[in-house]
């Protein structure tokens, strides 16, 4: 496609434009995140910034809300130029943020949340209060200002950080994967909301990268590829597979028809899996049956927290299950039954896994490489003997995995922190893949790495599926779920809903399964 | 569709509002009204005098102070982020502060100097800790150290020559006492007449009334000035913030830095205050080494038992107080009779678990109502060389009953530095 | 990657600094600190106190490995201090009471030392892992608590035997004790040995064994090491028991090997002085054995002070400066080390290679 690497057509001139970034270079030790970063965002419009994750989005509004100072480049708002040394000079400027990791102490109450750092505006006393009841009214917070944070649900704490950005009187707002938390009828109220305030003059940046939300909010959408503005665009006119090109460049990994290596030999068994959810009467996990056969890579869509984490984390044994068993059928086709196991006796049952957040479960990131390769594996050869470690042997094994999955090091001692993401990932896929596994659990496994290691593990994953291995594939990103499953299931509210064949599925119909719009008796 | 989907990112727990949530103050209330009964019946039942005498109320209050103030420090450090385990280093060069300052320019030069000495060290702990982000257990334990050595070394250079006694001071000028006279007076009649209840309030309230320092009175009244500053001013505000999620404070503008080196300069003062409280009450002893002797632990037990609130932690100060007031001034057998007043509290809990239906919390309570008192019913007095200790043991209980229900602000003791989240 | 700038610089300026800031703190009291440090080091050559030095940072270096397998597993145990005490109490009454063949008898009361202080470690431990109370409290308290369980315990109706002024356990037949290893002028504590092998298996433990690996990891990340198959509880239990243990010996080369009885009066604080020498040595074992025997001779050499008129509290002020600027110097090197080696491996990976925006990922 030509569009995607020709930038699109400039935008047309609306005016001074709200903000104007040109040539914004952002470079962190060993990597540069922004490049020649250029942006103009016309005033009263919702400008869309789309990009795959890991393309430099999170850094440019970083830098553009005054967290982070660009090392080259310059920033207009309003038509005039700024420099922004902190947030404070972004308020000031009329720029807010709405962050995707919410900026809120839970223990402070709705109020003291939004008083907080403005107390210079109306006190934190009564005139305060009625400014915040007037922006509630207009952003649908129904919350009272004395209540605690902690008692409000995802939606309304959003609304608190609109309610935030407002009573600081910014015209500009960001707003950081806004949806990534939402269920489809708060993405609505959201939108709802963001329409009236567009039309009341205010300015938004909407960063996403679900392609169907842009469509249906923005007037304009600028792509963001590997640090850089690859083009913007009318998203009215503009494809979804245009967009998604643009957003990957050429590389967008087509369904690939491939011969099916799936066995009759079941490797997992879950039925009727169950999990109470704490301090909720549904429950997390909600009678979750299915197998997986070697050779197969069972893929599981759905939106982020419906119980895919925590169907993940019960496998593994990290969580203990209300009800339901959890087999595994080893090579021999002798099945265990695992429900009452411990993650280690489930590991060296044959489980591989490759969490979704990489340093807080894969990696111990002040440790070397090497002392990395022995953690779940600390039981079996060739890193430990018995009781004792094998030190030369987790050394060798690093080697190989270094080598193999081109893990780019300067050497197997560096801490794993060192690593860029991309790296640790191939290190942690290797090391998942060495141990024989008879099942790999993967909960996005290329979330944040770059798109060579992309492909690198994607590549792997299918060999061992080739080899015979199970794989429960978990992603957010539905190319990846189609390129590489041989069956979908889908996920809405800690129970499988649907099923999918990616042969023929397309990305839009899995979507419209994960938010529930196909079943019409839900309502 | 139900919209209250279960997300990953959120609690999964649903919207709990607490239904008629009781004031704070009123809640206090009713707690000092429940303990006074409490006492009051074991005092009747078992027929020991001093659970409720003026006596015994009056050391309660001096030994409360230094523990209350503490613990009003602990609030400060720990509600900016920062645990404070140093408040006993702070303490000691308070105690030193005031001795030193009492001897050559009064009281109030002493309560100055001892406020000073404590602030320096907080000083020290909000560099370790805030600037350098040092662990706040590992910066506490070397400021204890220090404290030490420093306080030994000044009196060693300063008192030593004076008091001939490198390990005490001379005698320093104490704060006067004012006593409520006429209200005390009524209070005593009141007391001699052995009716029952009015004759132990009163006795209680007697011995908060007389002879009442100011150094008594100042520290009380932090407790509310601290509860308004930390919660209805701006100041406060932000001072929190940095407790509960320093970064998003430093995103609104907050200069997290500067609120923590604040509180815990705060915080040591108040410590410092609280070695003051030791020298320079009528009753207490002059600088003298190791007078501390974990108060500041105690401090910062009795502020987590108050659940990181002011009118909370008056309350464990109260509770320590009490318990080591009533040891000095009523021995074992006083002792043993709390024990008793403990076997009433926990039957109370008791039925107002069943009348809530939590069978196992009641069974849990039946049984230990039942050791209790098998423990009183089995001895006529305690052995004496854990009596003193009552405080501590009654600490360990309240943190293994209560500790999964406390909240403490959310960021307290994290390392955090600015512009890395 | 750690290099021997990274492990031995931050003790090395901690120490002048400490020396420094003593320096000026002598001179404002009016006393000329190269005599007061010369005086110190000269005392080093007299009589026993090279020997004495060593005795005292044996106890130091147990106490010092206690607290470091708490740290491994980030664990605050500052109830060294009590579960060192209590079973020192407990194996000296044991030893009192009991009569065995020699190497038997010694054996035995270790081993009730060794029991002594994990069980008085197992409440904090319970506490913690059942209730989730901080360890940091529970042993605070138990800290204070053990000095009534001693007064209880050594009282006369109970166990203790009076002796003039002071009151303490009954004494240790010599089939109980630890002989001594003659040396100058003094003698060195036969438990030094012990020591060592206890050092020597603690570095065992923690780099060659399984058990350690998984102690370090939980240590290091509970979250990592639960989907790496280990249970946070457990290790949390089993690190504050053995820590316990390795406590509980803390006060065995004094018992054994010199005092045979446990009095009132026995040395406190080797427990908080543990938490200094963990610290100084950065958990390593050789690195405690520095941090001991620099803390043992700042111990026995201030004593010399008193002859030149300064007050030997100098030393305890040296001490607490030593401690504070040791961690603060760790923790800025740690952090310089950190950036310098992922610009090392940015480096490493930028050469020859065109597109390195697309090897960062998000920031």
């Amino acid at each position: 496609m030509s569009t995607a690497e020709a930038p699109a057509e400039a935008v047309p001139d609306r005016g001074v434009p709200a903000v104007q970034l040109t040539g914004i270079t952002k470079r962190f030790p060993g990597v540069v995140a922004n490049s020649d970063v250029n942006l103009t965002v016309a005033a009263g419009e919702v400008h869309a910034i789309c990009g795959e994750n890991g393309a430099g989005k999170s850094t440019l509004m970083k830098i553009l809300y005054g967290m982070q100072p660009p090392d080259e480049g310059t920033i207009a708002i309003n038509g005039e130029e700024v420099k922004l040394r902190n947030p404070q000079d972004a308020i000031r400027a009329g720029i807010g943020m709405v962050h995707q990791h919410f900026m809120l102490a839970d223990n402070l109450t709705v109020g003291e949340n939004v008083f907080l750092g403005a107390e210079g505006l109306h006190g934190i006393g009564r005139a305060a209060r009625a400014r915040l009841a007037e922006l509630a009214e207009r952003t649908g917070l129904h919350a009272k200002p004395e209540t605690l944070l902690e008692e409000l649900g995802v939606a309304d704490r959003q609304r608190v950080e609109i309610v935030k950005v407002l009573y600081r009187g910014a015209k500009i707002i960001i707003l950081d994967e806004p949806t990534a938390v939402l269920v489809p009828q708060e993405v609505d109220a959201l939108f709802a909301t963001v329409r009236e305030m567009k039309a009341g003059g205010y300015t938004f940046l909407f960063i996403s990268h679900k392609l169907d939300e842009v469509r249906a909010i923005a007037d304009t959408v600028t792509v963001i590829r590997r640090g850089t503005t690859v083009g913007t665009a009318d998203p009215k006119t503009i494809t979804s597979r245009q967009l998604a090109e643009m957003m990957v460049g050429s590389e967008l990994p087509s369904p690939e028809t491939r011969e099916s290596t799936v066995t009759d030999r079941d490797v997992l068994r879950l039925s009727g899996l169950t999990l109470g959810a704490e301090g909720s009467d549904r429950n997390a996990l909600d009678d979750v049956t299915f197998t997986v056969r070697a050779g197969e890579v069972l893929g599981i869509a759905g939106v982020e927290g419906n119980g895919q984490t925590e169907l993940v984390e019960t496998i593994m044994g990290m969580r203990k299950p209300s009800g339901g068993t959890i087999e595994l059928v080893d090579a021999e086709g002798k099945a265990r039954d695992l429900t009452k196991a411990g993650t280690l006796a489930r590991r060296e049952a044959g489980i591989g896994y490759i969490a979704e957040d990489r340093t807080r479960h894969s990696l111990l990131l002040t440790q070397p490489l090497w002392v990395n390769r022995i953690l779940g594996y600390q039981t079996r050869e060739p890193v430990s003997k018995g009781q004792l470690l094998d030190i030369a042997g987790a050394r060798a094994d690093t080697e190989r995995i270094v080598r193999d999955y081109d893990v780019r090091t300067p050497g197997i001692d560096v801490p794993a922190a060192a690593l860029s993401g991309g790296n640790q990932q191939k290190l942690i896929v290797g090391r998942e893949l060495s141990g024989n596994p008879v099942l790999l659990v993967a909960s996005h496994p290329t979330r944040g790495v770059d798109v060579g290691a992309q492909a690198l593990i994607w590549e792997q994953i299918r060999q061992a599926r080739a080899a015979g291995l199970a794989v429960l594939l978990i992603s957010a990103d539905l190319d990846e779920l189609i390129g590489l499953s041989d069956t979908i299931r889908v996920m809405l509210r800690g129970r499988l809903v649907s099923e999918a064949d990616p042969a023929t599925v397309t990305p839009q119909e899995l979507g419209s399964a994960m938010t529930g719009a196909g079943e019409g008796d839900e309502e | 569709m139900s919209t209250d989907v279960a997300l990953e990112s959120a609690p999964a727990t649903p919207v709990r509002r607490r239904r008629g949530r009781i004031p704070g103050w009123l809640r206090g209330v009713i707690w000092a009204v429940i303990a006074i009964a409490v006492i009051s019946t074991a005092s009747y039942s078992t027929g020991v005098a001093a659970l409720t005498s003026s006596n015994t109320a009056s050391t309660a209050l001096r030994l409360a102070l230094p523990i209350l103030l503490c613990a009003l420090g602990g609030l400060w450090a720990e509600r900016a982020g920062v645990v404070n385990i140093g408040l006993e280093g702070m303490m000691i060069l308070g105690t030193w502060g005031a001795a030193w300052g009492s001897y050559y320019g009064g009281v109030w030069s002493g309560l100055l100097a001892a406020l000073l000495f404590g602030a320096l060290g907080g000083l020290l702990h909000a560099v370790a800790t805030v600037t350098f982000n040092v662990n706040h257990i590992v910066s506490g334990v070397a400021i204890n150290l220090l404290g030490l050595g420093v306080t030994k070394y000044l009196a060693n250079l300063i008192f030593a020559p004076i008091s001939g006694n490198p390990r005490q001071s001379p005698p320093v000028p104490k704060f006067d006492t004012y006593s409520a006279t006429f209200l005390s007076d009524w209070l005593g009649d009141l007391e001699k007449q052995q009716r029952v209840g009015i004759s132990d309030v009163a006795g209680i309230l007697r011995g908060l009334v007389t002879e009442v320092a100011p150094l008594t009175m100042i520290a009380i009244i932090l407790v509310p000035v601290s509860f308004w500053v930390l919660w209805k001013t701006r100041f406060g505000l932000r001072l929190r913030s940095c407790g509960e999620n320093p970064v998003a404070a430093e995103s609104l503008g907050v200069n997290v830095y500067l609120h923590k080196y604040v509180a815990v300069i705060i915080s040591g003062a108040f410590a410092g205050m609280g070695g003051a409280s030791l020298v320079l009450l009528r009753g207490g002893a002059d600088y003298l080494e190791n007078q501390t002797n974990g108060r500041g632990y105690i401090g910062l037990a009795a502020m987590i038992f108050g659940n990181w609130r002011p009118g909370g932690l008056l309350g464990g100060a109260a509770l320590f107080g009490y318990a080591d007031g009533l040891q000095l001034a009523g021995g074992g057998e006083a002792v043993l009779a709390l024990l008793y007043g403990a076997v009433i509290l926990v039957a109370v809990i008791v039925i107002v678990q069943l009348f809530r239906r939590q069978w196992i919390a009641a069974g849990l309570g039946v049984v230990g109502a039942g050791i209790l008192y098998a423990i009183y019913w089995a001895n006529d007095t305690l052995p004496s060389d854990l009596i003193p200790y009552t405080a501590h043991f009654v600490t360990l209980i309240v943190l293994a009953v209560a500790s999964q229900r406390l909240r403490p602000p959310k960021a307290d003791g994290q390392p955090y530095r600015r512009g890395e989240d | 990657m750690t290099s021997w700038r990274t492990k031995l610089l931050p003790p090395l300026l901690a120490i002048v600094f400490a020396v420094l800031l003593s320096a000026i703190a002598l001179i404002i009291s009016g006393a000329d600190p190269l005599q007061a440090y010369g005086t110190m080091i000269g005392q080093m050559f007299k009589g026993s106190t090279a020997v004495d030095t060593v005795n005292l940072a044996t106890v130091y270096y147990l106490s010092g490995l206690a607290v470091a397998i708490g740290f491994q597993m980030n664990l605050f145990n500052i109830g060294v201090e009590g579960q060192y005490r209590f079973a020192a109490v407990v194996a000296a009454i044991a030893g009192g009471a009991m009569k065995l063949p020699p190497v038997i008898h010694v054996i035995a009361i270790l081993v009730v030392a060794v029991v002594a202080g994990m069980a008085y470690a197992a409440v904090p431990a319970i506490l913690k892992v059942t209730r989730g109370v901080s360890e940091v409290i529970s042993t605070i308290m138990l800290n204070a608590i053990v000095a009534g369980i001693i007064a209880f315990l050594i009282n006369a109706d109970q166990f203790g035997v009076q002796r003039g002024n002071n009151i303490g356990t009954r004494v240790i037949e010599p089939s109980g004790r630890i002989p001594g290893i003659p040396l100058g002028s003094g003698t060195l504590f036969g438990f030094v040995v012990i020591a060592a092998l206890i050092g020597g298996a603690y570095w065992f433990m923690l780099n060659r064994t399984r058990f350690g690996f998984e102690l370090k990891a939980s240590g290091e990340s509970t979250t990592a090491a639960a989907a790496g198959g280990v249970s946070a509880k457990k290790m949390t239990l089993i690190a504050m028991l053995l820590s316990g243990g390795v406590a509980g010996l803390v006060a065995m080369p004094e018992l054994l090997g010199r005092d045979y009885s446990y009095g009132i009066t026995a040395t406190q604080m080797y427990g908080f002085t543990g938490i200094a020498v963990a610290l100084l040595g950065r958990n390593h074992p050789g690195g405690i054995a520095l941090g001991a025997l620099l803390w043992a001779f700042l111990d026995t050499s201030a004593v010399s002070l008193e002859q030149i008129n300064v007050s030997k509290e100098i030393a305890t002020i040296m001490q607490g400066i030593i401690v504070l600027s040791v961690v603060v110097a760790y923790e800025v090197v740690r952090r310089a080390d950190l950036a310098a080696e992922q610009r090392r491996v940015g480096r490493a990976l930028a050469g020859g290679k065109g597109s390195s925006v697309a090897e960062g990922g998000a920031v």
